[in-house]
């Protein structure tokens, strides 16, 4: 019988997408990326969410105010190096004191083969830090979970910027066949 | 509606404009984008159905998508400026792709950032945001030059037939000031009450 890190090693996409479903969420939105794929097509088949790919991360951060306007809980989906396009929008959930749950996986992480991913990877905590988001990582696939669950509560139960941080060792590298 | 007032340009004044698109608005919510675009619906009226932006330049279009998306039996309309659209250009695409019928963008377009000190943007040198709009895949587009069109325009506003895109062209003279609340959670909260209620708070 395999044990919990074994489920979670295979299953924390399906994971994240329950907490998703737990806390209501209606608006997904989403830059691509390879480590968010299967989240990704979970919430493209669900009817209840409305998932919207951007053409730049900030445009998310500005869709879940709206949503939390009219209502409805966001969340936005993308890689680290968006997290650098979002740095000036995120004074509106921050001033308007209003929720901004972000789910973040990591490049120029562990075991990162393209320089450019480097720079923003490793700034990714510190730049959203010094923008007053609360800040969680996972580094283990066991601990995927409870720290979503932790940027989702944060995010809804006080009302700012929250983000957790999935690390590459959790995803794995892309090593372009190296 | 064709009473609104033209300026020494020969376009229309922001403020008549903005009033007579927000005249007897029902249950229409507006988003103002940062700068003039935000004084323009204050001074229409300073209601909580306003979200009047004190930041966030270039969000505008899709703080509207999703209170669109949150709210699809209320009309939404986004009015902000030339220079604002242009720095969330793409975000066009993205709400092209998900078509919300009840979604308006107003662009007031003086050709200018006018907050700034009034440098040319660039649609003073032809960049035609009505057909970048309709590239994107918004199929009611407008380039609205004249009072005679701004009735129609209005009532599309209120039509749920959207997305809609205006580009309006107006004159670039300032206007006085008339500011909305700047502590922004006051801003939120009023808009959340005015829309779900009390029960706002509680969410």
């Amino acid at each position: 019988m395999p044990d919990a890190a074994t489920d979670a090693a295979r299953d924390w996409p399906d994971q994240i997408y329950a907490l998703l479903k737990e806390h209501d969420i209606r608006q997904v939105a989403l830059v691509p990326d390879a480590g968010h794929s299967r989240l990704i097509k979970r919430c493209l088949a669900d009817n209840d969410m409305k998932v919207a790919t951007l053409t730049t991360e900030e445009e998310g951060i500005a869709m879940l105010f709206g949503a939390w306007l009219g209502g409805e809980k966001g969340v936005l989906l993308m890689q680290s190096s968006g997290v650098g396009n979002c740095i000036n929008m995120l004074s509106v959930p921050i001033s308007h004191r209003t929720p901004c749950p972000m789910i973040v996986t990591m490049r120029g992480d562990y075991g990162e083969f393209n320089p450019f991913q480097v720079p923003m990877g490793n700034a990714t905590q510190t730049v959203l830090e010094a923008m007053g988001t609360l800040v969680k990582r996972a580094d283990a696939p066991e601990d995927v979970a409870p720290t979503v669950n932790a940027t989702l509560r944060l995010a809804f139960n006080t009302y700012r910027p929250t983000a957790t941080l999935i690390g590459q060792r959790v995803i794995g590298a892309k090593t372009f066949g190296k | 509606m064709t009473d609104i007032p033209l300026g020494a340009s020969g376009r229309m004044k922001r403020r008549d404009l903005v009033k007579a698109l927000l005249a007897d608005r029902g249950k229409l919510l507006a988003i103002g984008g940062l700068g003039a675009p935000a004084w323009d619906i204050t001074a229409a009226g300073d209601v909580p159905e306003n979200m009047p932006l004190w930041g966030g330049m270039g969000g505008a279009a899709m703080m509207g998508l999703g209170l669109a998306l949150a709210q699809p039996d209320r009309p939404v309309a986004v009015i902000t400026g030339d220079g604002e659209m242009l720095m969330g250009i793409g975000s066009l695409a993205t709400i092209g792709v998900k078509q919300p019928r009840n979604l308006a963008i107003i662009v007031l377009d003086n050709e200018h950032y006018g907050e700034t000190g009034m440098q040319e943007t660039a649609t003073r040198h032809g960049v035609d945001l009505a057909t970048m709009a309709k590239g994107a895949g918004i199929a009611d587009t407008r380039l609205v030059t004249q009072p005679e069109e701004v009735a129609a325009l209005r009532a599309a506003i209120h039509a749920g037939a959207g997305p809609l895109f205006a580009q309006v062209k107006i004159d670039e003279s300032s206007e006085p000031l008339v500011l909305p609340p700047r502590e922004a959670s006051i801003l939120q909260a009023r808009m959340r009450e005015a829309i779900l209620g009390k029960a706002a708070h509680l969410q």
